[in-house]
């Protein structure tokens, strides 16, 4: 272990090495801002649990294995069929756009989507004070990370008035968790094990005035392998906009994914997120909500199944900065094993914030006495005409439930995993996506009652 | 059919049945009347496999085997069916499952092949029309939202389609209106059979207008106190229960 690199100098000398092939690295502002950002990371490395917001998510198995990109492998587009939508797609295999595998066509006017680096290419100075301008390296070391290495991700620009409709679906594969060998000389890592594949996403999402959206992040591994990726979407939702942004986590077994996503609201603006997480390691998710401007509101519906020794964490922060906003959460646990999952929804109302209304409901189910939920609802309400009301709690299967589901003829075991599905697909009812209802309805059912048809199962 | 001797049963260390001796025959319709808390919904669920209830004492042989050494889905396949005084709310399970995968343990039990979903489907129909539920009512989750009405409805619903050789119902009468109280009836009556039984757990001898019970039995302070035939019903709704409990005291 002596001769190990210390965390923050392998990222700071894998900075070194591949900052020149950055995208937009001739560009001074974002090389600027890059090297802020591992300089920024190298001080302060990742979080710890001494960190009050990382209490109940050890990093720790991050910081002490090295990763680096993985090998650009050729992904067949048969496999992803699987994974699309009826969607505008942009598909990104293990951190950077794949043209080939993307579908762009027939996109109306007034909506530009491109890959981060192709947008930087094209118009070097469009993004100067766009990115990191929500989530920047300060952050946490991910955060950090991302801005200092990420390659490419999404830039949507939707202009005033335009109403998408079709979703647009940022597809993530992680093909292959073997790391790329160039630098095979100092890759060697504490354990002796090979790094895993890392890789960075950085979304940027810009909806002018009036105009209405739907976004679809979705995750996928096709190969079981040790990988860790970072992501930052930031959202700039101009007066009178909508967007409805779904996120689907299909992740591999030995995944960690640490998440950002920031959402700035204007006036009467609306944004809906809808998250299902059911694969995975080491999954954070981040969503903050500033509701800025009179009028604006946000709800978040949130489902997550983890099982063996999965951590899911879902971390939201709404801020009602201005009168008259609207906050709604809504999030479902299940975990069994040895899974944990954490849920700490934060809600400030700011001084001005007169009239705000925040509701947040969080409901865990454990399936084992060795899972594990823990929920954090915060408000913090420092104005005095507020509507804020919130409850969570956690608990097992329902005996009256089992015992009329077995008084029906259903074996014990065919009961509880038909409670587990219920209490997972009552979620379902709240996405208004079908084709991502039935996409999710057909996991769950695939996972707790093989040979159901989807048609018995969907409402 | 059943024979219950001598069952003595307690939830958490309070005893409830004090001593129930009943005999059931193939064909009988039987109804067991008796004021609130006197252990009428307690003896039903204990039929039916219900696992917070301790039988403390007593034997109860369905088809001449042991009932209470079997499973509550066991004995469902067995054919004893029990109607919920309080139907249960699934959210998020559906109707269509419920049932499905209800009548093919019972059709597994019996040695018949399961029933696809076309066939199943055509089974269902036929029902709903009897009990006159719309067929939107399979793809809602089971009971919830339903009114009383649409709950109690949905239990003799499961009841026609399981077709089971025991059928306990327990209170399926109380909170229906006239026209749902016919329906119930109406799908009760269509199971009549010499090779199947009833017993209808009731409240109210409203319920006996319409079915026709071959014994009635008033159930106080957890023992049968009293046993007859329809005379006793009609007894009990003109005179109420005081005079049977002082009778037994």
């Amino acid at each position: 272990m002596s001769a190990a690199l210390d965390i923050r100098d392998w990222y700071r000398q894998e900075f070194a090495g591949s900052a020149p092939g950055l995208a937009g690295a001739g560009l001074p502002w974002l090389a600027a801002q890059r090297r802020a950002a591992i300089e920024q990371f190298a001080s302060r490395g990742f979080p710890t649990r001494k960190d009050e917001d990382w209490k109940y998510t050890d990093v720790a198995p991050l910081a002490v294995r090295y990763f680096r990109p993985a090998s650009a492998v050729p992904v067949d587009a048969a496999a992803l069929a699987a994974f699309r939508f009826d969607a505008w797609q942009l598909v990104f295999v293990d951190g950077r756009f794949a043209p080939a595998l993307s579908q762009l066509d027939g996109l109306p006017d007034g909506v530009r989507l491109t890959s981060l680096a192709a947008r930087l290419r094209e118009a070097p100075d469009a993004l100067e004070g766009w990115l990191g301008r929500h989530v920047g390296a300060a952050r946490h070391g991910f955060a950090a990370l991302n801005l200092a290495f990420a390659e490419d991700g999404a830039v949507i620009e939707i202009r005033r008035g335009v109403e998408l409709e079709k979703p647009i679906q940022l597809l993530s594969v992680s093909s292959d968790p073997a790391p790329r060998r160039a630098n095979a000389a100092a890759g060697s890592s504490p354990g002796a094990t090979e790094p895993g594949s890392i890789q960075h996403l950085r979304h940027l999402i810009l909806v002018e005035e009036s105009a209405h959206a739907a976004v679809i992040e979705s995750f996928v591994a096709l190969t079981p392998g040790a990988s860790f990726s970072t992501g930052v979407t930031e959202i700039d939702l101009a007066a009178g906009s909508e967007l409805t942004h779904y996120r689907l986590v299909q992740n591999g077994e030995d995944a960690s994914q640490i998440d950002t996503t920031h959402v700035q609201q204007g006036r009467d603006s609306r944004y809906v997120a809808h998250a299902v997480t059911l694969g995975g390691r080491l999954l954070r998710h981040e969503l903050d909500c500033a509701l800025a401007a009179e009028g604006a509101e946000c709800r978040f519906n949130g489902l997550t199944l983890a099982r063996g020794q999965a951590q899911v964490d879902t971390h939201t922060r709404f801020d009602h900065l201005a009168p008259h906003t609207t906050s709604r959460e809504w999030v479902r646990g299940v975990l069994d094993d040895e899974a944990r999952g954490v849920f700490s929804g934060r809600v400030v109302v700011h001084p001005n914030a007169q009239r705000s209304d925040a509701e947040q409901s969080n409901r865990n189910l454990l399936l084992s006495p060795r899972a594990e939920a823990d929920s954090r609802p915060q408000l913090e309400i420092y104005a005095d005409d507020v509507k804020c009301a919130h409850g969570a709690a956690t608990g097992s299967l329902d005996p009256d439930q089992l015992f009329y589901l077995r008084s029906r003829g259903l074996e014990a075991a065919h009961a509880r995993q038909l409670l587990v599905y219920g209490f997972a697909a009552d979620a379902l009812a709240r996405l208004p996506f079908e084709a991502l209802r039935r996409r999710v309805a057909g996991a769950l059912g695939a996972r707790l009652l093989p040979g159901a048809s989807l048609e018995e199962l969907i409402r | 059919m059943l024979s219950i001797k001598n069952l003595k049963v307690e939830v958490e260390g309070k005893a409830i049945l004090n001593g129930i001796d009943l005999e059931v025959k193939a064909g009988e319709v039987h109804a067991i009347m008796g004021p609130n808390g006197s252990g009428k919904s307690t003896l039903a669920q204990v039929l039916a496999g219900r696992e917070q209830f301790t039988v403390v004492d007593g034997t109860v042989s369905y088809d001449g085997q042991d009932l209470l050494a079997l499973a509550p889905e066991e004995r469902a396949r067995r054919g004893l069916f029990l109607g919920f005084q309080y139907p249960v709310e699934i959210p998020g399970v559906s109707n269509v499952y419920l049932l499905k995968a209800a009548v093919n343990a019972a059709r597994t039990a019996r040695g018949e092949p399961e029933l696809d979903a076309f066939d199943f489907l055509t089974l269902v129909r036929a029902r709903l029309e009897i009990m006159d539920i719309p067929e939107t009512f399979l793809y809602r989750a089971v009971n919830e939202d339903f009114s009383g009405g649409e709950k109690k409805r949905n239990e003799v619903l499961q009841l026609l389609l399981l077709e089971p050789r025991l059928a306990i119902l327990d209170e399926t009468d109380s909170g229906l209106d006239i026209d749902a109280l016919k329906l119930v009836a109406n799908g009760v009556n269509s199971l009549r059979a010499p090779d199947r039984a009833f017993i209808l757990v009731t409240h109210y001898q409203r319920l006996l207008d319409y079915i026709t019970p071959d014994r009635v039995h008033v159930l106080a302070g957890g023992r049968i106190v009293k046993s007859g035939d329809r005379a006793l019903a009609l007894e009990l709704e003109r005179r109420g229960y005081d005079w049977v409990k002082e009778e037994a005291a």
